[in-house]
């Protein structure tokens, strides 16, 4: 038992990370304008096209191509929140929801018109390595790195420069941060370009380990939502801690039942969260 | 006693927002609940009202323990109030957000009774011309009269009322203060949160004075205001403490 | 109520009546497909309008109560050999008591995290559903064509499917137009509006809920059971066919959220949308972007709908216009 159940549960902590990744993006955003992304899932899944279209045609080595998913992940996200959110912020909630469930539905349009929804690979291998009974992959290492470090990042960012202090004072009192001159509008699509970077990031690395198609994000975005609920809104290090809880959870139901009970159970945990704790098991930073 | 609060505290997390208050309301009477930004005025109503369960004590209403109780039941027993920010229903007309307070109250009445009911409170309040129209075009003073007609609408024994008179000049103040006796006339029980002091002195009976969450004096409209620790309580508003001090009408 | 006396009523009712007289009139089975299509859209999107229209829950699961009547039903005719119309009233009451207890768990939510509970209900529901080997699993139920026999032959039961069609859509429009000048339905909107200050005025909000979301859940089960049974075949992936749980929302918001009529234009009108782009090969996909696309401009530029873009434009038709 010991020797199935410890290989998938340090497994699911590596993708884990990748998993807290993406929720990141989500709980940013979330935390910082109230809005839940609903293009998430397709935005994850664009990362992992873009991380296959780098490497196959650019024939860029994945960490690297990942800095251009990175930044076209940033421009999707502005050019969306000019387009389909900035309007509606003001509106009931529900208008944001649907405002970017409208953009996943032509994300996956226009993704499924060009990629069709065959699975696609990126044939990347770094090897592995044998520790007792576990076998590490280093493809996952070096996510669980990447992951990290853009953690990292992201926290100095929005701790040690101006941008990031202005996204902390906008996130906190919008009408104050305004009354001393900081030019909401802008950050606000600037905070939504980061949470759109991150999810293409998470995209990107996802690509590393498994196939995809263009519909495999909905799955992450679901995981998403249930991260962001676990480790709490606007809470980027609960997010991580979230992603490590859950894919250690994925890597250990299959042991012992069916893996399409998998969201059976993750909606029902999302739900049971929801309902006991709303402000998540970490607490909201908002 | 209509209303009874009994030794009511209330805390969020760190912040002791109510201590230790205790009011007995006998029927027909209009209590003044007066006290500086912050001490805790609106959140005695919501704890009356059942929007918040209190962290400490009783509340009684009609004799009957309704500590914790939701709001809807406190309707139904004959509760009515209305919001110090107004909470119109905004794509309903005038007509139907007052019909809600008369389906909905204590009194329960079908559609066709509601709609005859909400017109004639409509007229009461004077917004007869905008009845049609959606609460959401209305300007402020028009939506605290939409407030007060669909509390009146439900024909409550206790009214809440939660700064009625702000925003209003002096002849509307004039015209409300009368409208809030008339009402009482009627029989119903009113409690007036308000910061437009020569009217709620006027118009009370009784006065009931709140600061950082605790009552500092209770009494008449006249042995209040020249009550020191008054004074001294509204003394950041030098304003309004000589208001107190001189009680002009 | 004298409801019959009001044009508002009247409107919704001869609309439905005269598109599901066409193929009868005109004898013809090809027209009588496309008009069951629509029919179906109307359904689904007047129920759903109980929920988000009335009610402002936005319910990304809805589809859930079509597939759970709909596997209902067939499996009580296929299986355990009942009438339709038995079995039509089992495909209404098993969503309605899901939704019963659904509710309770997930309707004390407010907005953004019920829309999201929804999302998770189609997940799992999927999921479930393919899993379950009581009712095929995902291999689904076939249905023994003796028993079109039953109802006077296969094209006579295909036509008999119709007529029902027919009635479920006029009842659920009645249901509807009750609904909205009902107390109850006054209710409702006052929670919309503003749940808290509603339920201060004395609406029991969580009781009224619940109302709503069984109500929302027992026409989709019974319409989807008549689709499955003209059908003759069901399978997880069609019943649930989770696209269109967000298809029904662009519906109810393209036609107006709130009023009777918009979800039955909405409906109607986007299911001749899709008819007509069934055409193009890039159909799929282009259908989504063109949903998406559709959905983005009424949030934006007209989140009435069409009805009540109309509405708000000409004051004088809102006699007429509900």
């Amino acid at each position: 038992m010991f020797d199935i159940l410890l290989p998938s549960l340090v497994d699911g902590l590596m993708i884990g990370f990748v998993y807290g990744l993406a929720a990141m993006g989500l709980s940013l955003i979330w935390g910082v304008m109230n809005v839940i992304n609903l293009a998430h899932g397709p935005i994850i899944a664009l990362g992992m096209f873009g991380l296959y279209l780098a490497f196959n045609t650019l024939g860029l080595n994945p960490y690297l191509a990942l800095i251009l998913v990175a930044l076209a992940g940033l421009l999707l996200g502005v050019l969306i929140y000019y387009v389909a959110v900035q309007r509606v912020l003001t509106a009931p909630h529900l208008s944001t929801l649907l405002a970017t469930f409208a953009v996943n539905m032509i994300l996956i349009g226009i993704g499924t018109a060009i990629f069709s929804v065959s699975p696609y690979n990126v044939d990347f291998s770094m090897g592995s390595m044998d520790f007792g009974p576990v076998r590490v992959l280093w493809t996952r290492v070096a996510a669980a790195l990447a992951a990290l470090i853009a953690t990292g990042l992201l926290y100095a960012f929005l701790f040690r420069t101006r941008q990031g202090k202005n996204i902390r004072a906008v996130a906190n009192n919008r009408v104050a941060a305004e009354l001393m001159g900081i030019p909401s509008s802008r950050v606000l699509a600037l905070s939504f370009g980061i949470g759109t970077m991150l999810a293409a990031t998470a995209g990107g690395l996802i690509a590393t380990f498994f196939p995809f198609t263009i519909l495999a994000g909905g799955g992450y975005e679901l995981r998403s939502f249930v991260i962001v609920v676990l480790g709490g809104l606007g809470n980027p290090l609960g997010a991580l801690v979230g992603g490590l809880i859950l894919g250690m959870l994925e890597g250990v139901i299959p042991v012992f039942m069916q893996t399409s009970w998998v969201p059976v159970i993750e909606f029902a945990l999302f739900v049971f969260i929801i309902i006991i704790r709303p402000s998540g098991l970490l607490g909201s930073r908002v | 006693m209509i209303l009874q609060i009994q030794n009511v505290s209330k805390n969020f997390g760190g912040l002791q927002a109510l201590s230790h208050v205790t009011i007995d309301l006998p029927e027909a009477q209009i209590l003044g609940l007066i006290g500086p930004n912050g001490a805790g005025k609106t959140t005695l109503f919501n704890v009356i009202n059942g929007i918040y369960s209190p962290s400490e004590g009783r509340v009684l209403f009609l004799g009957k323990d309704v500590t914790g109780s939701k709001p809807y039941r406190l309707a139904k027993m004959g509760m009515a109030r209305t919001h110090q920010i107004v909470q119109p229903l905004n794509e309903l007309s005038v007509r139907e957000n007052v019909m809600v307070g008369a389906c909905f109250g204590e009194e329960n009445h079908g559609m066709t009774r509601a709609a005859e009911i909400a017109d004639e409170v409509i007229d009461f309040v004077g917004l007869d011309e905008r009845k049609e129209q959606l609460a959401i075009n209305l300007n402020v003073a028009q939506k605290k009269r939409l407030e007060l007609a669909r509390a009146l609408a439900a024909r409550p024994k206790l009214l809440l009322l939660d700064e009625v008179l702000a925003g209003l000049n002096p002849s509307e103040i004039a015209g409300m203060v009368q409208t809030v006796a008339a009402i009482r006339e009627r029989g119903v029980t009113i409690i007036m949160i308000e910061h437009v002091m020569h009217a709620v002195m006027k118009v009370s009976d009784r006065i009931f004075v709140l600061d950082y969450g605790q009552q500092i004096a209770e009494g008449t409209p006249d042995s209040v205001s020249q009550d020191p620790k008054v004074i001294e309580a509204y003394l950041g508003d030098p304003k309004l403490a000589e208001e107190i001090a001189t009680r002009t009408n | 109520m004298k409801i019959y006396t009001k044009p508002g009523f009247w409107l919704p009712i001869v609309l439905v009546a005269l598109v599901g007289l066409w193929p009868i009139i005109t004898d013809n089975a090809a027209n009588r497909e496309v008009v069951s299509s629509i029919l179906v859209s109307v359904v689904l999107a007047s129920s759903l309008n109980i929920l988000l229209g009335y009610t402002g829950y936005v319910s990304f699961g809805h589809i859930v109560f079509f597939g759970f009547g709909a596997y209902t039903g067939f499996y009580l005719m296929s299986v355990q050999g009942w009438s339709i119309y038995a079995a039509m009233i089992m495909a209404g009451l098993v969503p309605a008591f899901l939704a019963f207890l659904l509710g309770k768990a997930i309707l004390r939510l407010r907005g953004a995290y019920f829309a999201l509970a929804t999302i998770g209900v189609n997940e799992a529901a999927r999921a479930f559903i393919k899993n379950f080997e009581p009712m095929g699993g995902s291999v689904g139920m076939q249905l023994n064509f003796k028993i079109y026999n039953d109802y006077g032959g296969a094209a006579q039961a295909l036509w008999t499917t119709f007529y029902l069609m027919i009635a479920v859509t006029l009842a659920v429009i009645i249901v509807s137009y009750l609904v909205r000048f009902s107390k109850f339905g006054l209710g409702l909107m006052a929670i919309r509006e503003n749940e808290d200050a509603a339920e201060v005025m004395g609406v029991v909000a969580p009781d009224s809920k619940t109302w709503a979301y069984v109500i929302s859940a027992i026409f989709p089960g019974i319409v989807g059971l008549l689709f499955f049974f003209k059908n003759a075949t069901i399978l997880p992936g069609d019943a649930f066919r989770l696209h269109l749980s967000i298809e029904t929302i662009v519906m109810v918001m393209l036609g107006g959220a709130g009023t009777v009529l918009g979800p039955i234009l909405g409906g109607a009108g986007y299911q001749r949308l899709r008819g007509t782009l069934l055409v193009t090969p890039l159909f799929r996909n282009i259908q989504l972007v063109v949903a998406g696309v559709l959905l983005l401009i009424i949030i934006l530029f007209i989140p009435a709908g069409i009805v009540g873009w109309l509405r708000d434009r000409f004051p004088s038709l809102r006699r007429v216009l509900e």
